[in-house]
């Protein structure tokens, strides 16, 4: 059984259809990258996958893990192992960081029926992961992203995968924003937590993440569609003509479908 | 329908009767001072009667369900377990049972020398003359009829006094409890706080119900007076059950250098009024005026602020945070008065509401009188909803949807709660407050009294 297998999505947002009829799998220990210009729905279909209410699925079907994951609410996604590293992480004043990991780590364990862990527990789990992320202990102590630049925002983001160890992890343009040093910091975050258990699915505009978290497939999304899936290689191929290559080279077969 | 602006005849009649009949036996009646303090407010009440919304500082509040009650006064009641009701680590608590001192169910020892704390009742008839220098001096009973009508019926209530240079660690508890009776009841209290000058001290009135609903009406009206570089804060917690009416004042007087904060806490009673008038009259005044309600069901919740600069260089800050679920009204009129000797004036408003219905109202409004010229006046106030974006991502972390409410709204209201300086209120105020919680915002919509509402969570947000 696969752990993702996304079937003929398509998701309207009010009047518009965003995505046209995706198919996707993605297996355990696999990691894919979506790419695909401004506008293509590579947001929209993070969003959904992590069960955003916003989007209106009027087709198709996604399972994980055997399961149906457009019956489940945003909160049952996650206690079934599934994480979204936002694009735009939310600032929450007054609910500090650490207590707000603590009580998602909790609500998981909960769900699989283990014990909660108290804060004696959490700290020396959570102490490793902040060290991976070569993250600052003050953050920590600040409410939920709030006064966060770009780049700790993102690293919270990572950090939170870190100490959660969700089965499949959706990055929705985690580089973007990103310095060069920043970006090596998250990626070797999410490098360390690649797994024969785990699958990611990497969301980005730009190539240049994709030199530090390679992938096994790399799929491109262009107005609600995947018109090409390929290899590490075809990431590459894209940094080099340009996302404008392949809309043309995939507007025949669009045509013929519809 | 129009309101009446004078209250009719006959409830006139039935006010008359009442005060008659409270004189006979009214505390300090023999003291000429006294006697003419409550027969001058009584008068001034019967020229004003009731206020109505046509009254600017009423124009959001009908109090026409008060009006139109004959309430008589509240029965002497006997409890016994008031174990609930206790708040750790208090330096002492004064219990009222329907408007009267319990002193078996007070707790009295252990406060330090230099500090006085009686009943009102008792200390007219032991110290007249220490009463007589305070009391009645800066309530309004020209400008607020409430004030007038509690004046009136000045019967008891709290006295609390701490002597020049001495610190009360723990704060002093005034727990107002009111209990079911078969008739519409008032009751009137009436609380004298003096914190003489470079003394510290924190005082707790507390407002609850016992043993079931019936009609109540608590008008009560608190002077407190502040020394010079007097550091006081005062807490009201308002938690009856939603067929209480409640009005409440609180008068501060500051003297120079004094550092007062005044922290309400709005979570219970059908119709209530918090008047918070501090005036700052000696320079370099420090006044807080931290405030959170929360309202649901048809609850109406009006704080009407009234922070008057009578002397330079003093600073207020006024931050109160609404949660209004149901149908509930909410009200923030935030006065502020600069008057011209007061230069270099620092005053500062801020009112944050969140609704968590469609049918949940607010009403809120700065009033800036400044006569003099060299002032820095800031307000500001919002109005919004569960940050649908925040709520979203707590979820996606595994949070439950309930669960993720509950942390939104206690971090808004813990912007208020974390404002308060003694640890000893802080801790118990955020545990009412979290309480609270389960019956606001939609987390168990059946409630504990049973008058709110049910709604589903389509509803919420």
């Amino acid at each position: 059984m696969s752990l993702l297998e996304i079937r003929n999505l398509h998701v309207t947002v009010g009047e518009n259809e965003i995505l046209k009829g995706i198919d996707l799998t993605v297996n355990a220990g696999e990691v894919h990258s979506i790419m695909g210009p401004n506008g293509s729905g590579k947001s929209t279909l993070a969003q959904v996958l992590a069960r955003r209410d916003a989007y209106h699925v009027t087709e198709g079907s996604i399972l994980f893990e055997g399961k149906d994951l457009l019956e489940m609410k945003p909160e049952e996604a996650a206690c079934e192992g599934l994480f979204l590293a936002f694009q735009y992480p939310v600032e929450i004043p007054g609910i500090g960081n650490t207590y707000f990991l603590r009580s998602a780590l909790n609500a998981q364990r909960k769900h699989r029926g283990q014990d909660e862990m108290d804060a004696m527990d959490f700290l020396p789990l959570f102490r490793e992961k902040l060290k991976l992320l070569e993250m600052d202990d003050k953050l920590m102590n600040r409410s939920l992203n709030e006064g966060f630049s770009g780049g700790e925002k993102k690293r919270n983001e990572i950090l939170q995968m870190a100490v959660l160890e969700p089965k499949l992890a959706i990055l929705d343009e985690t580089d973007s924003g990103l310095d060069i040093d920043a970006l090596r910091i998250v990626a070797g975050g999410v490098n360390s937590l690649r797994s024969p258990e785990r699958a990611m699915l990497v969301v980005t505009h730009y190539q240049r993440l994709l030199n530090y978290i390679v992938p096994d497939f790399v799929h491109v999304l262009v107005d609600g569609r995947i018109v090409r899936s390929g290899g590490k290689e075809l990431a590459l191929e894209l940094e080099e003509k340009g996302y404008g290559w392949t809309e043309h080279d995939t507007r025949q077969p669009v045509g013929a479908r519809a | 329908m129009r309101e009446t602006a004078v209250a009719t005849v006959e409830q006139l009649e039935t006010w008359l009767e009442n005060f008659t009949e409270f004189t006979k036996t009214a505390a300090g009646q023999k003291l000429p001072w006294l006697r003419q303090l409550r027969e001058d407010a009584f008068a001034r009440f019967c020229e004003t009667g009731f206020p109505t919304t046509r009254d600017e500082d009423w124009r959001f509040t009908s109090v026409a369900a008060i009006a139109r009650t004959a309430f008589r006064p509240a029965s002497p009641a006997k409890l016994t377990d008031l174990a609930s009701w206790r708040i750790e680590g208090v330096a002492a608590q004064l219990v009222f049972v329907n408007g009267r001192f319990a002193r078996e169910l007070s707790q009295l020892d252990g406060l330090p020398k230099g500090v006085t704390v009686a009943s009102l009742r008792e200390r007219i008839e032991s110290h007249p003359e220490e009463v007589a220098a305070h009391l009645g001096r800066y309530a309004d009973t020209q400008r607020d009829p409430f004030c007038a009508l509690n004046t009136a019926f000045i019967g008891d209530g709290a006295y609390v006094h701490v002597a020049r240079g001495v610190v009360v660690d723990a704060p002093i508890c005034l727990l107002y409890l009111s209990t079911k009776e078969d008739a519409p009841t008032m009751t009137h209290p009436r609380n004298l706080i003096v914190a003489e000058d470079q003394s510290q001290v924190a005082v707790i009135e507390d407002y609850a119900s016992v043993g079931g609903e019936s009609v109540v009406f608590s008008n009560a009206v608190t002077e407190l007076i502040a020394g010079e570089s007097t550091v006081a804060q005062h807490y009201l917690i308002e938690r009856e059950h939603l067929k209480a009416f409640n009005v409440q004042t609180l008068r501060i007087e500051q003297g120079r250098s004094a550092n007062v904060a005044s922290h309400s806490v709005l979570l219970g009673g059908g119709l209530v009024r918090n008047n918070v008038h501090p005036v700052l009259a000696g320079e370099g005044g420090e006044c807080l005026i931290n405030g959170l309600f929360m309202g649901t069901g048809r609850q109406h919740l009006d704080n009407y602020m009234h922070v008057e600069h009578a002397a330079p260089h003093c600073g207020s800050r006024q931050f109160y945070n609404g949660i209004l679920d149901g149908q509930a009204h909410g009200v923030f009129h935030g006065r502020i008065v600069v008057h011209k000797v007061a230069q270099k004036t620092d005053a500062k408003q801020t009112n944050r509401n969140l609704l968590l219905s469609d049918d949940a109202q607010i009403d809120t409004k700065p009033q800036l009188e400044i006569y003099a010229d060299d002032v820095k006046c800031t307000h500001g106030a919002t109005i919004g909803q569960i940050e649908e974006n925040a709520l979203f991502y707590l979820q996606s972390r595994g949070i439950s949807e309930l669960e993720a409410r509950k942390l939104l709204l206690m971090a808004f209201a813990e912007e208020c709660v974390d404002r308060m300086h003694s640890t000893v209120a802080r801790e118990h105020i955020a545990r009412l407050v979290g309480q609270h919680l389960l019956f606001t915002g939609g987390i168990t919509p059946q409630g504990g009294t049973g008058l709110v509402e049910e709604r589903t969570l389509e509803e919420v947000g």
